[in-house]
């Protein structure tokens, strides 16, 4: 019953002074906002990481050349250099052989399910009368397709036979499609394209057997139309034509039931074999389970440094509420003193206050729900995620600001329950 | 204006009548003035005598602030007073009498230092403050000299602010206020604000108010002191209207003598004593 009174009475308070209420809003629904934001974007980021991994059905194991962590040198002078900073460029040699892939093959068989390689052989831009297409000519192993995850769309894979011959034959992506042969795909099956690169000294030729689906890798700010897409080849007709010693990284899909975290320490150690005498390039590997959980780490310690500062605006917005809470009481001790001649106890008059101040961070709280979600989900938009927010983040704030509203409010409407009524009345 | 008219009207038609009907119970001028009359009678001459009928019974009322500080002040020197239902009584005094001091301690605002008092059979001096709350709520009507009306709220739950207090439903509230807000003539402008209303309309509001939870007592504190005289003539008339036709028990605390004439009984205070007590003439005199 007072409950019901008390609300409205905090309402009809809360209109009658709009704008000092929404400035005093304002803290908290800045906290509240950034808060539900940032989780609606994290959320939408951990999501998205997930769902990749299981995409990826495997773990990967990532194998890359790395330079070597050296003990910072000391000259006579004591001057103190970091190792890295004299490192030499990386050369053919400090690449990852085609012979070590062999012999890393042999060595685990029951644990390798695919390697991925890939050998960029270069940018062009394809261009046919009005149609043009902005490519990536890039030699894959067939395991490339399989580690990162990539649906065919049209057409037929690159054969066993394309493969071991190095023949020059591609895969396109519907983009390219689109642009070239207005997205349909059997118009562009046997068609070939024609490829100038470096300014025209370099001419290929190779022919479309099938048509990929391209996935936007989030980031990508071009115009769609010019966005730039693989076209895949046999990685042997890649490496014919740029003559590659090597690779700076190749991606191991491991079968199924193998301990991905130990089987990269396990195939970190015995790629090491090669770099035992480089001392400047060494091994590392990296598995797509640490990936996630270190991406996850970070996105948890990014996520907790706001939801401090977030939690300190909160905290600011409350003694904001606790501020102007106490000059509402100042400016209606006459009402005070009347309410309790009334009859009113100090309990009720307290209820009243605090009751005032809740609503007041409440009605904070919910807008700053609403901001948050829009801009939670305009932020994830922006990172080509999709925003997913969670409902116990949303309760979680709601029941913040009333404990914000409780907290701040006790002691303005405790005040006004201690007043003596007398003086309260007596107040000009 | 038109409350006063009619009143004289009932009045002089009930004397012409001369056959009051007491049995019926109907709230006629003429036959509530003269019951009001005779509990005036009977108690002007004796004040000590213990009796049911008495709604406020003080004895030896001490008023001290800043005790034990260098400038303790004692503001009532051990007053006593009693009133009985139905008196219209009128406690007079200048400035710095101690009228406000004493008003607080009838209406439970305050404690007295020392001394007894009961308050419709409820000892005041004992009462925790959660008592004096449920006091002020259930047995006291005030009426301030600054109406006191609670801002951006409406007459209506103005008047249900004390009904709320004490624990009514919503239904029970507004047909209560409403009602009262009848009597005072106000219905009209019962969904107003304060703001919206003359100083006349947000008295009469203040009136219905201190009438929410049939309080034992109304205890006025200056009602016209801030009305032209015409406007505080017709608030005079309202607390004479609830005096003679309801029986209420009024306290009027005032400085002007001629309001005080009106009253059953005067009370005059001076430096926190009673100096003199005397008989009013009633409201008659005036009519």
């Amino acid at each position: 019953m007072l409950f019901f009174e008390n609300l409205l009475l905090a309402f009809s308070s809360l209109l009658t002074n709009k704008m000092r209420s929404l400035l005093t809003m304002l803290g908290i629904i800045i906290g509240i906002g950034s808060v539900i934001a940032i989780v609606t974007v994290g959320n939408a980021l951990t999501n998205s990481i997930t769902s990749e991994m299981s995409d990826m059905g495997a773990n990967n194991i990532v194998i890359g050349v790395q330079q070597r962590e050296t003990e910072d040198e000391v000259d006579e002078s004591g001057k103190r250099y970091g190792g890295k900073i004299n490192a030499r460029d990386m050369t053919d040699n400090d690449l990852i052989k085609k012979e070590y892939i062999e012999e890393l093959l042999a060595a685990f068989p029951e644990e390798i399910k695919g390697i991925s390689i890939e050998s960029v052989l270069g940018t062009a831009k394809v261009e046919k009368g009005r149609n043009y297409a902005n490519v990536r000519i890039t030699g894959v192993t067939p395991g490339y397709f399989m580690a990162n995850n990539i649906k065919m769309q049209y057409g037929n894979e690159l054969s066993d036979k394309a493969y071991m011959e190095g023949k020059s034959v591609c895969l396109v992506s519907d983009h390219f499609v689109n642009n070239m042969y207005d997205g349909d795909s059997s118009k562009a099956i046997g068609r070939d394209i024609e490829i100038e690169m470096s300014g025209g000294r370099k001419y290929f030729v190779f022919t479309i057997v099938g048509v990929y689906k391209y996935e936007s890798q989030g980031f990508d700010m071009t115009a769609t139309k010019d966005v730039t897409t693989p076209v895949y080849i046999p990685i042997k007709n890649a490496i014919k034509k740029n003559h590659a010693k090597g690779f700076p990284s190749i991606t191991i899909i491991t079968a199924k039931g193998v301990d991905s975290d130990d089987f990269a320490f396990r195939v970190k150690n015995f790629m090491n074999r090669y770099y035992h005498n480089n001392r400047q390039y060494t091994i590392s590997t990296f598995s797509l389970a640490q990936m996630v959980e270190s991406m996850t780490t970070m996105l948890g310690t990014v996520s907790t440094a706001i939801s401090i500062v977030a939690a300190i605006s909160l905290v600011v917005g409350g003694i904001g509420v606790m501020n102007i809470m106490l000059v509402s009481i100042s400016e209606r001790t006459r009402e005070i003193g009347t309410r309790k001649a009334l009859g009113a106890t100090n309990g009720s008059i307290r209820t009243q206050f605090i009751m005032e101040a809740i609503v007041l961070c409440l009605v904070g709280g919910i807008l700053g729900i609403l901001v948050g979600l829009a801009g939670g989900a305009a932020g994830a938009k922006a990172l080509g995620y999709e925003a997913s927010p969670t409902a116990s983040s949303i309760i979680a704030a709601l029941i913040f600001s009333m404990v914000v509203g409780v907290f701040f409010g006790y002691y303005p409407a405790n005040k006004a329950a201690k007043m003596n009524p007398i003086d309260a009345l007596r107040y000009e | 204006m038109k409350r006063k008219k009619k009143n004289q009207e009932i009045i002089i038609e009930d004397i012409s009548n001369t056959a009051p009907d007491l049995v019926s119970g109907e709230p006629v001028g003429f036959e509530t003035s003269e019951k009001s009359e005779r509990i005036s009678t009977n108690t002007a001459p004796d004040l000590v005598s213990g009796d049911d009928n008495i709604v406020i019974d003080m004895k030896h009322i001490i008023k001290r602030y800043f005790i034990g500080q260098p400038n303790e002040l004692e503001v009532l020197h051990g007053v006593d007073m009693q009133v009985r239902r139905g008196e219209f009584v009128a406690i007079v005094g200048q400035s710095g009498s101690g009228k406000s001091t004493l008003m607080n301690v009838i209406g439970a605002l305050d404690r007295p230092t020392e001394g007894e008092y009961t308050l419709d059979g409820v000892d005041m001096f004992n009462a925790k403050d959660k008592d004096l709350s449920a006091i002020r709520c259930k047995k006291i009507g005030f009426v301030f000299q600054t109406y006191n009306l609670v801002a951006r709220t409406s007459a209506l739950k103005n008047v249900e602010l004390p009904m709320l207090y004490a624990g009514l439903s919503g239904r029970a509230r507004s047909r209560k206020a409403k009602e009262l807000l009848e009597m005072v003539d106000m219905t009209e402008r019962m969904h107003h604000q304060p703001d919206e209303l003359s100083g006349g309309q947000k008295q009469r509001v203040a009136i219905a108010r201190a009438m929410a939870n049939d309080p034992a007592i109304i205890l006025a504190d200056e009602p016209t002191g801030a009305l032209d005289s015409h406007t505080g003539r017709l608030i005079m008339d309202i607390f004479h209207r609830l005096h003679e036709e309801q029986g209420k028990t009024i306290i009027l605390i005032t400085h002007s003598p001629e309001l005080a004439s009106e009253c059953t009984r005067i009370l005059t205070l001076k430096d926190g004593l009673f100096i003199d007590e005397k008989k009013g003439s009633g409201r008659n005199a005036v009519l």
